[in-house]
C-alpha cells in the first residue's frame, strides 16, 4: 500500500464536521452528501450494479465515499476494472493493494480480442484503439455479467460534453449515449426505471471539480497511487508532451532517449497516451499548490481528447464512458 | 478553483503558511447553486463565459480552443465568443442554442459557484425547470433594449414555481443604450410590478454588459449612477440558506442497513431539520414512534445531524422501516394521504391524460398513480387560468392526483425534498413530469393515527390554514380597518377561519375600563395581543387594526408569538393624506386643542423598521388587500396556493 504523502505538521487539522446547530454546510460536505445519495440510491433501485474502478484519483474518492455510504455494511456491489494491458505497472500493483486492504470484490476484464489481434496505441490511432481496447470492453463486460447499472467518476468540469451529463445517464441495450433524448433530472430524484437490456451509468462526482477533488483527498486522507506525486520518472519528450517510459514495450523514435526528470501526472490512463508534466510537487498540499497557479486544464495530459473536434460526445455516443 | 487575487498572492509568497491558510479558507467555503434564464439574444451563455473568463477560470489550452472556435462559429468578430464555451453539444455549437442544462463550476475567496446554463426558448421550458431545481438563486437576463419580455414572465414564473426564492435581474447589454439609467430604472420597476406575486424573498436589478465586463467582476466606470453591488458582489453575499433546519425534522429511508444480527440502521438523507440520539420519530406512514439512539457514520457517532446530511439511523425499537418510508419528528409529522392537489410542469410529447396509470417517485417511494382531475392549466406568459383536458409538453397544471398507496409528504413550499415528486410512464419509464405539491385532499382512511392531543397544530390542520396573527399598524385615517376588513372578507370567501380585533369592538367591551394615558395605552395593546394569542391558538386567522403607534408596544405584541405567527403590515399612509380623509373628524377636533396625545399631532406615531408587509399609498384598498392575501398564500397560510 502507497498512502498518499500527507500534509506536514503546520497544516491545520481539517475540521470535519461544522460546530453542533451550525447552519450551513461547507460545499465539501454538501458534495459529499449528495455523492452518497446518489450512490445509495442505485443500490436500492437498480438490481445489479457495479461500480468502475480505473485507480484514478477520482475513482478513489468515489470508491471513499461508497464505502462510508453504507458503513458498517460491505459494499453491496463488485468492482470493475478494465485492463488495457498499458496502464502504468504501479497502477495495478496500487489497485491489487487497495482491494486486499479494503477486502473488495474486484472484476478485472480485457479485451483478448482485440489483444490477439494485436492492437496497441502504436499500431492504430488513439482514438480507434481506445475504442477498441477500453470503450468494446467495457460493454463486453457489463453485458456479460448482466450490470445495470455502472458507476463511473467522471465529472462535468472535465470537458464540455459532460457538462452536459446527467447523473443517471441512460444507455441503450447496445451501451449508445442519446444526448437529445435525456431524461430530465429534478431535485435529488433519479430514475432508474430500465427496459430489459437497457443500462444506466451513474456519476456520482458530476459536481465535483479536480480541486474539490483534491480537497477531499487532504481531509480524509485517501491513498493515492503515487504517480499523482512527483519524483524522478525515466521520460521521452514526443510532440512536445512528457511520455514516460514505463517499460520496454514503448517503442523509441528516432533521436528519442529516456531521460529522468521529476514530472507527475494529473490523469492517469494508457501510460503511452498519458503526458506527465514537470513538477516537484510531492504532497497532496504542494500539488494544491501548484493547481491554484496552472494554466493548463487538466485533461489536456490526455491524448485521446485532443484527436478531432468534439472528440468526447462522439465517443459517449458510442459508449465510452 | 482559484480568483486572480488568490493566484496573484500565492505566487508573490508560496510558503507553506500562505498556502495551508488558504486551503483552510477554501475547504470552509460555502456553495452557492444559481442557474441562468434568458433567451438566446439576451447574452447568458456570454454572461457565464465571462465569469469564469474573469475568475480565472479558463486555462492556456481551453483558451487556445475557444480563439479557434471564435473564428470558426463566433459571432463577434475578432473578439473572443464566450457563449462557445458554454455551449457543449456539436449541435449547439453549430445552431448557435442552448438545448440542454449544462453545469459550469467557479469559485471566488467567498464561495464555490454551480451554475446551471439553461436554455430560454419555450420549447426547453422543461429544461429550464431541470436546472431551476436545484438552484438557490435565478439570474434573469433581460436585453436593455428590449425590456421584459413574455420570455421574461415566464421564466420568472417557472423559478417561482419551482421554489426558488432569490432573483437576480441582470439588465444586460447596457452598453448598447448608452449606460442609461432611465432605461435601466424604467424596467426595474415594470419588473418588481409583475413579479410581486411570485414572492421572492430578495429581487437585486443589476445594470450590466456580459460582453465587456462591466458590473460582473469589476465596477462599471460607465455606470456612476448605480450605487448597488456588482453580479459578483451580490452572488458572494446573498444569504440563501432556507430554514431547512428550522422546518421539522424529516428522513426519507433510502437503504436499510443490515451488515450482521446486531446492526439494523437507515441510511438516508435528511431533508429537513434536525435530528438528535433521544429524539422521538414517528414511521410517518404507520405512525409508529420509537426514539433515535445513533447516529452513525464512519467518521464516528454524530450528537446531532441536520437537513442535507447523509446519514445512518439507529432507532431504540425494533420497529417496521423500510426503503420509502419516512422517518418525521413525531411531534409535527408530514401529511399522510392517497389524494393530493399539485402543480405539474409536463415533460414529454405524449400529453398528461386525466385516468392514465404513471409512477410517481416522491423521495424515497415510488407508487402508482393518476392524475384525476386537471383543475386548471397556467398560461406560463401571463399566468392566466386555463380550463384544459390535457396538458401537453412544456405546459403547467394544476390537478388533484390519486395514488394507489398513500404517500407521506409536506406541501412543497413547506420542505422542498418531501413536497416535489418526478412522473413516470410504466411503458417507456421516461420522466414525463415534474410536481410540487399543494395540499392533501384527504387522510387516507386506512390509516390509523395514534390519537393526537388537541393542539393548535390539530386545530389548524382540521381548518386547513395556518394560524397566524395580522397585525395592522399606522396612523388614524390611513385605512387600516378598511383594508382589514376587505382581507377578512377574501379569506371568509375562501372558506378560512377568521376574526377581526379593532378599536371598536375592543374599547366597548374587553377594555371599556381603560382610557388613553400611555399606560392605558400600553394595557389596550396588551390584552388585544394576548386575547389574539388565544385565537391564533385556537387555529384562527387573527386580524387586529390598531394604531399602535410604539414601536415597544408592537415588539411586546410580536413576542407573544412564535416565528411566523405574527405578520406585522404597516399602512404607510402619509400623515396629510390621512388627515386629509379625517373620517372621524378626530384630526380637526386634535388641532383645536380638543384631543391631547393624538398621534401624529400631539404625539408621535413610530414607523416599523422592519414590518412584513408595508401598503403604500400608491395601492388601493383592493390592491393593498390583495398583495396581503397573496402574501398569506405564499407562506402557507392558507394551506392551498390558489394559483
Amino acid at each position: 500500500m502507497t498512502p498518499a504523502p500527507q500534509a506536514s505538521a503546520t497544516l491545520p487539522i481539517a475540521q470535519r464536521r461544522p460546530a453542533p446547530s451550525s447552519p450551513s454546510l461547507t460545499h465539501l460536505q454538501r458534495l459529499e452528501a449528495e455523492s452518497i445519495h446518489i450512490i445509495r440510491e442505485v443500490a436500492a433501485e437498480l438490481r445489479n450494479p457495479v461500480m468502475l474502478y480505473s485507480v484514478g484519483k477520482d475513482s478513489a474518492v468515489m470508491l471513499h465515499l461508497a464505502i462510508k455510504a453504507f458503513y458498517p455494511s460491505q459494499l453491496p456491489f463488485p468492482l470493475l476494472h478494465i485492463d488495457t494491458t498499458w496502464k502504468f505497472k504501479e497502477m495495478i500493483r496500487f489497485r491489487d493493494e487497495t482491494v486486499a486492504r479494503l477486502g473488495l470484490n474486484l472484476l478485472v476484464r480485457r479485451n483478448e480480442a482485440g489483444l490477439a489481434e494485436g492492437i496497441t496505441p502504436f499500431t492504430h490511432n488513439s482514438s480507434i484503439y481506445t475504442q477498441i481496447m477500453k470503450t468494446e470492453a467495457l460493454k463486453s463486460a457489463l453485458s456479460s455479467f448482466g450490470f445495470d447499472a455502472a458507476f463511473g467518476g467522471a465529472r462535468r468540469d472535465e470537458e464540455k460534453s459532460r457538462a452536459k451529463e446527467r447523473v443517471f445517464s441512460l444507455r441503450s441495450d447496445s451501451h449508445g449515449w442519446d444526448p437529445k433524448n435525456q431524461r430530465p433530472e429534478l431535485w435529488n430524484l433519479y430514475n432508474g426505471r430500465l427496459k430489459a437490456g437497457e443500462s444506466v451509468r451513474v456519476f456520482p462526482l458530476s459536481n465535483w471539480t479536480e480541486t474539490d477533488i483534491w480537497q477531499y483527498i487532504m481531509r480524509e486522507r485517501i491513498p493515492l497511487v503515487s504517480l499523482y506525486f512527483a519524483a524522478k520518472r525515466p521520460v521521452v519528450e514526443r510532440d512536445g508532451q512528457w511520455i514516460m517510459v514505463d517499460d520496454d514495450r514503448l517503442p523509441l523514435r528516432p533521436g528519442e532517449v529516456p531521460e529522468m526528470r521529476s514530472v507527475r501526472f494529473r490523469t492517469l490512463g494508457c501510460y503511452p497516451l498519458t503526458a506527465a508534466t514537470e513538477s516537484t510537487a510531492a504532497t497532496v498540499p504542494e500539488v494544491l499548490q501548484e493547481m491554484l497557479v496552472a494554466r493548463t486544464s487538466e485533461r489536456s495530459g490526455r491524448l485521446i481528447d485532443h484527436d478531432e473536434a468534439a472528440s468526447m460526445e462522439k465517443k459517449k455516443r458510442e459508449g465510452y464512458f | 478553483m482559484l480568483g486572480f487575487a488568490q493566484t496573484e498572492e500565492l505566487e508573490a509568497s508560496s510558503n507553506c503558511e500562505t498556502v495551508s491558510h488558504y486551503l483552510h479558507a477554501h475547504e470552509r467555503k460555502s456553495l452557492l447553486r444559481f442557474l441562468t434564464c434568458g433567451s438566446v439574444d439576451d447574452g447568458k451563455s456570454t454572461l457565464i463565459g465571462r465569469l469564469l473568463y474573469d475568475t480565472q477560470l479558463l486555462m492556456e489550452d481551453q483558451l487556445a480552443a475557444l480563439a479557434a472556435d471564435s473564428r470558426r462559429h463566433g459571432t463577434t468578430g475578432d473578439d473572443l465568443d464566450f457563449a462557445l464555451l458554454v455551449d457543449g453539444l456539436a449541435s449547439e455549437r453549430e445552431q448557435g442554442i442552448t438545448i440542454d442544462v449544462a453545469y459550469r463550476f467557479f469559485a471566488t475567496e467567498q464561495r464555490k459557484f454551480i451554475v446551471a446554463d439553461t436554455p430560454g426558448h419555450e420549447q426547453y421550458t422543461r429544461n429550464m425547470a431541470t436546472g431551476a431545481s436545484n438552484a438557490d438563486l435565478a439570474i434573469i437576463l433581460v436585453d436593455a433594449r428590449q425590456g421584459i419580455l413574455d420570455q421574461t414572465r415566464r421564466h420568472s414564473f417557472i423559478v417561482s414555481l419551482l421554489g426558488i426564492r432569490h432573483v437576480v435581474l441582470a439588465i444586460n447589454k447596457i452598453d448598447l443604450v448608452g449606460y442609461s439609467q432611465a432605461v435601466f430604472d424604467e424596467i426595474e420597476t415594470a419588473y418588481r410590478s409583475f413579479a410581486e406575486p411570485l414572492g421572492f424573498v430578495s429581487l437585486q436589478a443589476i445594470p450590466l454588459s456580459a460582453r465587456y465586463g462591466d458590473n460582473v467582476l469589476s465596477r462599471s466606470a460607465k455606470l456612476p449612477w448605480y450605487q448597488g453591488p456588482t453580479l459578483i458582489e451580490h452572488l458572494e453575499s446573498i444569504e440563501v440558506e432556507s430554514d431547512r433546519r428550522a422546518a421539522p425534522f424529516r428522513m426519507p429511508v433510502q437503504w436499510v442497513n443490515r451488515p450482521n444480527l446486531d446492526f439494523r440502521g437507515f441510511a438516508g438523507t435528511i431533508a429537513a431539520g434536525v435530528v438528535r440520539p433521544g429524539d422521538r420519530v414517528a414511521v410517518a406512514r404507520s405512525g409508529v414512534t420509537t426514539l433515535v439512539k445513533r447516529i452513525v457514520t464512519q467518521d464516528g457517532d454524530l450528537p446531532e445531524a441536520g437537513a442535507g446530511e447523509a446519514v445512518t439511523l439507529m432507532l431504540e425499537d425494533e420497529i417496521d422501516v423500510s426503503r420509502g418510508d419516512v422517518l418525521a419528528a413525531a411531534a409535527e409529522r408530514p401529511e399522510v394521504s392517497d389524494q393530493f392537489a399539485a402543480h405539474v410542469l409536463w415533460m414529454h410529447d405524449d400529453p398528461l391524460i386525466p385516468g392514465r396509470p404513471y409512477l410517481i417517485k416522491l423521495a424515497t417511494s415510488a407508487v402508482g398513480a393518476s392524475v384525476t382531475h386537471i383543475k386548471h392549466r397556467v398560461d406560463i406568459n401571463n399566468f392566466a387560468k386555463l380550463a384544459t383536458k390535457t396538458l401537453e409538453k412544456n405546459e403547467v397544471g394544476f390537478v388533484n392526483i390519486m395514488t394507489q398507496a398513500p404517500l407521506a409528504f409536506d406541501p412543497f413550499c413547506r420542505v422542498h425534498d418531501t413536497g416535489a415528486f418526478i412522473i413516470i410512464d410504466r411503458i417507456s419509464n421516461h420522466t414525463v413530469g415534474a410536481g410540487m405539491i399543494d395540499f392533501s385532499l384527504r387522510r387516507a382512511s386506512n390509516i390509523h393515527w395514534q390519537a393526537l392531543d388537541v393542539n393548535m397544530n390539530a386545530r389548524a390542520i382540521a381548518k386547513g390554514q395556518k394560524p397566524a396573527l395580522l397585525w395592522f399598524t399606522g396612523l388614524s385615517g390611513a385605512g387600516k380597518s378598511t383594508i382589514a376588513n376587505l382581507v377578512e372578507k377574501r379569506l371568509h370567501a375562501i372558506g378560512k377561519h377568521t376574526y377581526l380585533l379593532d378599536g371598536d369592538n375592543v374599547r366597548h367591551g374587553l377594555n371599556r375600563d381603560l382610557g388613553f394615558t400611555d399606560a392605558d395605552r400600553v394595557e389596550n395593546i396588551r390584552r388585544v395581543a394576548e386575547a389574539a394569542k388565544l385565537m391564533v391558538d385556537a387555529g384562527l386567522i387573527v386580524l387586529a387594526s390598531f394604531i399602535s403607534p410604539f414601536r415597544a408596544e408592537r415588539r411586546m405584541a410580536r413576542d407573544l408569538f412564535a416565528a411566523g405567527q405574527f405578520i406585522e403590515i404597516f399602512i404607510d399612509t402619509p400623515l396629510e393624506v390621512a388627515e386629509g380623509r379625517d373620517p372621524k373628524g378626530l384630526y380637526q377636533r386634535a388641532r383645536n386643542g380638543l384631543i391631547q396625545n393624538f398621534t401624529g399631532i400631539g404625539s408621535p406615531y413610530e414607523r416599523p423598521e422592519a414590518p412584513h408587509i408595508t401598503i403604500t399609498p400608491d395601492l388601493s384598498a383592493d390592491e393593498a388587500a390583495e398583495l396581503i392575501v397573496s402574501h398569506l398564500d405564499r407562506g402557507c397560510y392558507l394551506g392551498s396556493a390558489t394559483g
